[in-house]
């Protein structure tokens, strides 16, 4: 018979926080002349329950962490990573055989012109704790409220932490503990109302207020779907929609290493195009929603505008490219995608958006967007969820999904019209590989003779 | 001690209807280079133990990188709490029969194992492969890109299942980027990390991979100097390389019976395609004939059980047309029932499986590509995916590639930059006209089909020939 282990969040993060410094103490004690090296940490420990027909589809808990070194020397860098166990005995006899293999690989490597090494750009520790369900109690909270309902979605919880340390003598360590409902209640039309609940604190009364919210929302989906032509319609994508528009420049669009190297939708901006003066986006960690410091250990600004005014003021760079294009970084993480995007409000209120828009098109949210034509800032997509055609500012019916096809230079430029005076944030729901942190702060938009195509 | 998966299943203490250990090792090695410099290189690990549990007709399940057997018991006490109180709200009560016994072993193919080329020769191919994509001073960027990955499974359960599965994978991506002005074109070797095998080192041989290089950057100058893609309803030709993503969207993801039941509603999507189709739905022409196959010998995604132990065989999904048979696992296929395949697969131990793609494949047809050519007055032949869009029932696409020529009267004619084509899905199967021979057939994959709630990302093969399709709307890039 067994002795078992099961250690509460809590527990979890101070044992982690405390072998992490060990870890790293050992690791930078075994240093030999010449030598750099920083060490990244990302773990959690999550539950997740996967929802459908307002039953539990699967459930479960996983405890996962890992460390990333990367080593410097003779003009050379490699990286490894492995687990993160917590287990100081079994992490320091894994941690140095990997210091000790990629000292056998760097000598076969090529120099590398454009390496940054370590330095102590300052130390920091943010440690935000939450008041969460415990995972056996989960179904019981959220179950009995959407009975009646097709209710179908993830909930996710429980502690997160990034932490860097590095041979300059930097040290950061960022944990939080945090839960995201994302859900969807479907309607028989299979049009559905698409919701995000997320915090620190679970709030009962304010998951079944949001629930009957939602309820309410359906009812306007049970009229019958209207086929929508394709063509170009006045159209009003709210926030969440807004989100997966503005999410496409972090791929292929704000980072400076793809402007530089012919990748980027945006070049056209430095070649004197403007996108419409209604228009501001920047980068705002103010929010604390994520860790400020990037892999490389670098403190990003408070805050980094992209956009002001439709014009292209900053590009997201970190060490790398700055030091390969004579640039100055604004520590962006490694991809230069942007980590916690806020777009600026217009002057559209809430109570005036269906006056405003006349007829046209109500998008809540978007799907599958892509590039269709990068360089020319082309994005295709489709329609999803609870979306509506509108005529002299009444929601007539919801519509069948429509694909679309427009430049950014067009919809984001003489296109965009107005945008909404209040901002939700839209939280990052992603999972893959692990919990992603942070979220996005944005209007709605209300944009002139957009392009559908199918 | 080194830790043993047999030993910790049988010291678990646990009042369960059915307990399961999977253990995943994988080492992965990646090299990147960029205009021949490095870019990025390094190795991960990652190892660890997903506990299933099943109580009173439910699964819960707990994951942990800590290898003892205390961790272990942890993990076994949280998956059967997991069980218990969720049971009640369970979508189905299953039985131990979704997780039937299996016993047996597999291994990669390989010609040479993958150890066999160092990291400073495996460095030095990237640079060449960089400074021959270079083919001349309108190349203004060239990457080079390998990963390769060795992964071990081991499943045990207390039924008695003992599978130990191990694995080969070697991903390569050789890209050029070519601008003059303000046109900019990029070409890649078949699209990118499309080269994506079960195989060792032999996948690194100079000659092979440095003639393909200089395809690539021949290409993409000629891309510069192309006109772009016409508007027009009109024949689509489309290569193995294009035809992978073609498959893979509109006709693998419509297919998977987690889908069809709802489970992907909130995140990736639905299906147009009901369980009441299955027998009936004409899919296709009478020309269109997938088979879902673990066991093709290379291809990316093959594998001798899945992750509930159901072991793995080919099954027409698709024959003449018409849909047989759903990409779902036992327990899909007993809360459907309809048949299904053994396709209940999991990213890694820290996740639970759920119904995926494998490998995928369309059949070769008996037509060879000069004479699928010869036969079209007008069209367009397009190669190597480089957009993907698709609705969430999966009908509506639009998808476009990399590289395009024209059809004029049964020969292939001038280059086209921008190619795209959209579709809906059964319109589009219906219109296939041509399926070219084994000759024209080809092997590709993709580490990255992303889908879940928690998301995770799995390794799907897609193997196809040339296909012919007829009345397309085809059309280029931004004005």
């Amino acid at each position: 018979m067994s002795t078992s282990v099961v250690v509460s969040p809590t527990e979890t993060l101070a044992a982690w926080e405390s072998t992490f410094n060990q870890l790293a103490d050992l690791l930078l004690d075994n240093l030999q002349a010449g030598e750099h090296l920083s060490i990244e940490l990302a773990g959690e420990q999550s539950h997740f329950m996967r929802l459908n027909a307002g039953k539990v589809r699967q459930s479960g808990l996983v405890t996962d962490a890992s460390i990333n070194i990367r080593l410097i020397a003779n003009q050379r860098t490699a990286y490894a990573g492995f687990p993160f166990t917590g287990d100081l005995a079994v992490d320091s006899t894994v941690a140095l055989e990997q210091l000790q293999q990629l000292r056998q690989d760097l000598p076969q490597l090529p120099e590398d012109p454009y390496i940054v090494l370590p330095e102590n750009y300052g130390s920091s520790r943010e440690a935000y704790s939450g008041q969460l369900l415990a995972p056996d109690q989960v179904s019981a909270a959220l179950l009995p409220a959407v009975q009646g309902v097709d209710f179908t979605g993830i909930y996710a919880s429980g502690p997160i932490v990034r932490a860097n340390r590095n041979s300059a003598g930097q040290q950061h360590w960022f944990a939080t503990e945090t839960f995201v409902l994302d859900y969807s209640l479907i309607a028989p039309s299979e049009k559905a109302v698409k919701a995000t609940l997320a915090g620190q604190a679970w709030d009962q009364t304010a998951y079944t207020d949001q629930i009957q919210q939602s309820i309410t929302q359906l009812e306007v989906l049970d009229r019958p779907v209207q086929v929508i032509e394709p063509g170009q319609y006045r159209t009003y994508f709210a926030p969440a929609a807004t989100a997966e528009l503005i999410g496409m420049l972090s791929w292929g669009g704000v980072s400076e290493a793809s402007m530089q190297q012919g990748g980027s939708a945006l070049a056209k901006l430095r070649e004197g195009k403007s996108l419409s003066p209604h228009l501001s986006l920047k980068e705002n960690f103010s929010l604390g929603l994520v860790p400020r410091f990037n892999s490389l250990g670098e403190v990003a600004p408070e805050e980094v505008p992209l956009l002001v005014e439709g014009q292209l003021v900053n590009t997201l760079v970190n060490a790398r490219t700055a030091k390969e294009y004579q640039v100055t970084s604004n520590a962006a993480s490694a991809h230069e995608g942007m980590r916690s995007p806020e777009v600026s409000p217009g002057t559209l209120s809430t109570a005036d958006i269906l006056a405003q828009l006349g007829t046209g098109l109500y998008l809540s949210n978007l799907h599958y967007l892509n590039w269709s034509d990068r360089t020319g800032g082309r994005i295709t997509g489709m329609t999803r969820y609870a979306c509506f055609w509108v005529e002299q500012g009444e929601i007539i019916a919801p519509i069948k999904d429509l694909r679309f096809d427009d430049s950014l230079y067009e919809f984001l430029g003489t296109k965009l019209e107005n945008l909404t005076d209040t901002q939700e944030f839209i939280p990052c729901v992603d999972t893959y590989g692990a919990r992603s942190l942070g979220g996005s702060l944005m209007p709605g938009l209300l944009v002139n003779d957009f392009t559908f195509t199918l | 001690m080194k830790f043993d998966l047999h030993q910790a299943l049988n010291t678990l203490d646990i009042n369960a209807d059915w307990v399961g250990l999977r253990q995943v090792n994988e080492k992965t090695t990646t090299h990147a280079v960029r205009d021949g410099r490095p870019q990025s290189n390094g190795r991960d690990f990652t190892q660890g133990v997903m506990v299933e549990v099943l109580a009173e007709g439910q699964f819960g399940y707990a994951a942990t990188n800590r290898l003892d057997p205390a961790s272990l018991q942890g993990a076994a006490e949280q998956a059967y709490q997991q069980a218990i109180a969720t049971s009640k709200w369970a979508v189905h009560s299953f039985t131990p029969e979704v997780r039937p016994k299996a016993v047996g072993q597999y291994q990669s193919p390989f010609q040479q194992p993958l150890d066999l080329i160092s990291v400073a020769d495996q460095l030095d191919l990237l640079v060449k492969v960089c400074d021959t994509l270079h083919v001349s001073d309108q190349i203004v960027k060239t990457s080079a890109f390998t990963q390769t990955l060795e992964t071990e499974q081991i499943f045990v359960s207390s039924n008695g299942t003992d599978t130990h599965q191990t694995f080969g994978f070697v991903i390569t991506n050789y890209e050029a980027t070519a601008q003059d002005g303000s046109i900019i074109q990029k070409r890649t070797d078949n699209g990118p990390l499309a080269r994506c095998y079960q195989a060792g080192s032999e996948v690194f041989d100079p000659d092979q991979v440095l003639a393909r290089a200089q395809q690539v950057g021949e290409q993409a100058i000629a891309l510069l100097a192309a006109e772009d893609c016409p508007t027009a309803t009109t024949t689509l030709v489309l290569a193995p390389d294009q035809m992978m993503l073609q498959i893979h969207e509109s006709v693998g993801h419509p297919l998977e019976l987690d889908r069809i039941l709802g489970d992907e509603r909130n995140y990736a999507g639905s299906s147009f395609v009901k369980l009441s189709d299955f027998g009936h739905l004409v899919y296709g022409s009478p020309l269109m004939n997938i088979t879902f196959d673990p066991t093709v010998p290379g291809e990316f995604a093959g594998y001798a059980f899945d992750d509930a132990g159901m072991p793995a065989q080919r099954e027409y999904l698709i024959k003449e047309g018409l849909l047989l048979r759903g990409l779902g696992s036992l327990e899909s296929q007993v809360r459907a029932q309809v048949p299904g395949v053994a396709n209940f697969r999991a990213r890694s131990w820290n996740r639970a499986p759920i119904d995926r793609m494998a490998n995928l494949n369309l059949e070769p047809g008996q037509s060879s590509f000069e004479e699928m050519i010869s036969t079209i007055e007008s069209g367009v032949y397009m190669e190597a995916n480089r957009s993907w869009s698709i609705d969430d029932y999966r009908n509506k696409f639009q998808f476009g590639c990399e590289y395009a020529r024209l059809i004029e009267k049964g020969k292939l004619t001038k280059v086209l930059r921008n190619p795209n084509y959209r579709g809906i899905t059964n319109q589009f199967w219906g219109n296939l006209a041509q399926v070219g021979d084994a000759s024209t057939f080809a092997m590709y994959g993709t580490p990255y089909c992303g889908k879940g709630e928690p998301n995770q990302c799995i390794r799907v093969g897609h193997a196809s020939p040339t296909c012919v399709f007829k009345e397309i709307e085809v059309f280029g890039g931004a004005a």
